[in-house]
């Protein structure tokens, strides 16, 4: 469903994503790993289409996102890791422009919105100016935005960040609901705990590139390690490069 | 690992004010030294406007003065007014311009909360604010005042030394209207929560520049130049003696200015605007000290929350529903934003304003009364006219359309990523700015030729023009809007004084510029043609240039969308 080909950004001389390689088939919850600044929000950014690749393709159903975007787009949902709305409009109106956006409006709009605003607690606040939500509640409104289109993928990035305990499990569990019904999801996290819990596979990032992928169990064995969490897997991976750094900074 | 994460036991040293100050100057400095395609261009650009910029208020300046000062008896006085008089502006002016600067400084800035959290004293956070405010609300108006202080300085012969004398009498001067606004500020953030200040203070700034310049308009100081206003010489020297407001620090420091010029040894003025700066930074500092945490606690609180004018949405519905569905919610979006940020709307009362100036001098053109004034002159002045409404146009799409793509800016993410078609997003846009400005210039235009009384072809052409004028200027708008975008901007208001606003009202003038010139040969004909009792009618000259004005107004708007389009198609979040 979501399908990477070689695909590589640079930003002068600096190489943020190194091409890349990666499918995430129909009907599965994609993990997305790795350290700060290794190509997660990068690598996401360009499959939603919003950055354009130095080299490579993002395949989006069968259409290529920067060649049929308008088609590409129609199916996607992307919720980023800062949740910028419009302070000037209410959260149903953000919600309506946003359907609109994918050509959606009428009635079956309305008790979409009604739908997602009752699931994430925001009904309340429907009519009052997202100015004054809180971080929490504009993430829930960027993802309910994500839902309204009825999408076919979602790509997430960093989707806890904001969330309370109950909304985090909410999330989790609509995700599987999602993904269940034949969705697919490519979401990319830094709380392990969640990915572990949630994910069909991982992949995880360094440096620009993939340096493993696989189920869990797959990780494992690329690490000849049968009893590792994702936590140790992570940090053995990735070189441990952050658990030393801190704890030179903390003169351990 | 325990030294370096145990809790210190030595008390903490209070930062120097440079130190609380360093985000500040060096986020400055990096910008400035920033390196990236077109630097040196707009460099040159811009030193190039600056200095052409002061070498006109110079001149200006210049000239007046080096008159005046050829004026026997009265001319050293009326310099000193005319300084005081500026300098009374300039007060008004940084009296409400600091005014919201210290909101922004004092109470909403981003580093507030840091400076607030750290252990830094009360006098210092104080000190250190107070300086970023007067930077902040002051340099335009230094600007202004550098090439203006060096006419006098030339005119009266200051000598070396009279730089260091304008800077002694300006720095006081700068810091008074600081305290002041600062002080009310804190003032109303303890009555008012601080977003609902800044509008009512985005309300009473404009409301109040408006008022300004209305009525120096309709008190019409032209008459003031004439000599039938005043009975005697004795009349006009005593009222130029006398100190305009003797209690305020632009009097203080016009005369300590002309005390040095004019050789008069008075170390009043000195005092006075010293010691005044002085005591008002100690009353501006114990009312710190005294309101400054509760109002910043306020200010966390206190965003809009329920929406206001819902009457005329149904409207709006009813009138865009014939659009689909993303076009009409895009209008619909950009509407909303517009009238629900004060800082915005309310932009439309300055703009109001300067139209009734605007119709008012037209209007107090002294053509029509007493002696026949010649046709050709009519003409001419209806000829011009369309100039000076194109201008008035450009600066309006300067304000409100050339912001447009900038302030999507945090929310590009979501345009990006949705199947919207930039050339929809671009057509919204387009028409949102287009319409309100074809109705403005067509009123504008209308109005002025008939109060001028024009001719039907004057009264025909200048409407042709002026609509394919208004079409081409908001395409400009919002084509260097994409070229030029300040997506890190939050306030609108700035995005116009940016470098691509600069290049954009240049351009805009070329283009009127070439339409004005183009037209002049058909207008030409037609009054050459009125002149030997002929009857006007449509000439090869008259067709030729008016489809040379179609097709440059034409161009002038295809082009500039298809370039934004590109722009926007290729830009990255």
């Amino acid at each position: 469903m979501i399908r990477l080909h070689n695909l590589t950004k640079q930003y002068g001389d600096f190489t943020a994503v190194d091409h890349i390689d990666l499918e995430v088939p129909k009907g599965e919850l994609f993990g997305f790993l790795g350290p700060n600044g290794a190509g997660k929000t990068t690598t996401l950014r360009m499959i939603a289409g919003i950055l354009r690749p130095t080299a490579g393709t993002v395949t989006i159903g069968s259409h290529d996102i920067h060649r049929e975007p308008l088609v590409a787009k129609a199916m996607l949902g992307f919720i980023p890791d800062r949740p910028f709305v419009y302070d000037k409009l209410t959260g149903g109106e953000f919600l309506r422009f946003v359907a609109a956006l994918y050509g959606q409006d009428g009635d079956a709009v309305e008790r979409r919105i009604d739908e997602l605003l009752d699931l994430f607690e925001l009904a309340p606040w429907k009519d009052e100016l997202t100015e004054s939500y809180s971080h929490g509640m504009r993430q829930k409104l960027i993802i309910s935005s994500a839902l309204v289109h009825r999408p076919q993928v979602i790509v997430v990035d960093e989707p806890m960040v904001g969330l309370d305990p109950r909304s985090a499990r909410l999330l989790k569990d609509l995700f599987r609901q999602y993904v269940d019904g034949g969705g697919t999801i490519l979401v990319s996290t830094h709380t392990l705990e969640v990915a572990e819990a949630m994910c069909d596979r991982i992949a995880i990032i360094q440096h620009g590139h993939i340096i493993a992928s696989g189920t869990l169990d797959e990780l494992r064995r690329q690490t000849a390690e049968d009893q590792l969490s994702l936590e140790e897997l992570f940090l053995r991976l990735t070189g441990g490069a952050t658990v030393r750094e801190l704890h030179q900074i903390l003169g351990d | 690992m325990g030294v370096i994460i145990a809790a210190s036991q030595v008390p903490p040293r209070q930062p120097s004010l440079t130190t609380i100050l360093t985000p500040k100057w060096r986020s400055m400095l990096s910008r400035i030294r920033r390196r990236d395609s077109g630097t040196s261009t707009r460099l040159l650009l811009l030193t190039l406007v600056g200095l052409g910029f002061w070498s006109a208020i110079f001149g200006i300046a210049f000239r007046v003065l080096r008159y005046f000062r050829g004026v026997a008896d009265i001319g050293n006085l009326v310099a000193a007014k005319l300084l005081g008089i500026i300098l009374l502006a300039f007060l008004a002016i940084l009296l409400l311009s600091n005014l919201i600067t210290a909101l922004s400084t004092f109470f909403l800035a981003k580093d507030l909360d840091l400076m607030v959290g750290a252990p830094v004293d009360w006098l210092r956070l104080y000190l250190a604010k107070l300086g970023e405010t007067i930077v902040h609300s002051s340099w335009m108006v230094i600007l202004v005042a550098i090439p203006i202080f060096t006419a006098y300085g030339i005119v009266f012969e200051g000598g070396l030394f009279f730089p260091f004398v304008a800077m002694a009498a300006v720095v006081p001067f700068l810091v008074v209207p600081a305290v002041l606004g600062s002080a009310l500020t804190l003032l109303l953030v303890n009555v008012f929560p601080a977003r609902r200040t800044r509008d009512l203070l985005s309300l009473i700034a404009i409301g109040a520049a408006g008022g300004v310049v209305l009525l120096l308009r309709l008190i019409r100081p032209e008459q003031i130049a004439r000599p039938e206003g005043f009975r005697n010489l004795l009349d006009f020297i005593t009222l130029l003696r006398a100190p305009t407001n003797p209690f305020f620090p632009s009097e203080w420091a016009s005369e300590m200015v002309m005390n040095w010029l004019l050789r008069v040894a008075d170390p009043l003025p000195i005092l006075l605007l010293w010691t005044t700066a002085g005591a008002f930074v100690v009353f501006g500092a114990i009312m710190h000290r005294e309101y400054y945490l509760p109002g910043f606690s306020k200010a966390q609180e206190g965003a809009d929350r329920f929406v206001r004018g819902k009457a005329w949405q149904g409207l709006a519905d009813r009138l865009l529903g014939a659009l689909p569905a993303s076009k009409r919610e895009f209008v619909l979006k950009d509407l909303r934003l517009f009238f629900r940020d004060t800082t915005q709307w309310s932009q439309l009362i300055l703009l109001a304003v300067l139209l009734v100036v605007y119709l008012f001098n037209i209007q107090a053109l002294q053509l029509f009364s007493g002696e026949q004034v010649p046709f050709f002159l009519v003409t001419l002045v209806v000829f011009l006219n369309q100039g000076l409404a194109g201008f008035v146009l450009a600066a309006i799409a300067a304000r409100f359309i050339f912001p447009s793509i900038s302030l999507e800016g945090r929310q590009m993410w979501l345009l990006r990523s949705s199947p919207l078609d930039l050339r929809a997003l671009m057509w919204s846009k387009y028409w949102i700015g287009t319409i309100p400005l074809l109705v403005l210039a067509l009123i504008l235009t209308v109005t002025t030729n008939a109060l001028l009384q024009a001719s039907s072809f004057m009264m025909l052409l200048s409407i042709a023009t002026i609509t394919l004028f208004t079409l081409a200027v908001s395409a400009m708008a919002l084509g260097f809007g994409a070229l030029y975008p300040q997506f890190e901007t939050e306030n609108a208001a700035q995005i116009p004084t940016s470098f691509g606003g600069l290049v954009f009202m240049m351009t805009t003038i070329s283009l009127l510029g070439l339409v004005i010139v183009v037209e002049a040969i058909p207008v030409t004909g037609y009054l050459r043609a009125r002149q030997f009792g002929m009857t006007e009618g449509i000439t090869p000259e008259l067709v030729l240039a008016m489809g040379v004005v179609v097709l440059v107004c034409a161009l002038a708007t295809v082009i500039p969308l298809r370039v934004g389009l590109k722009r926007m198609g290729a830009m990255e979040f």
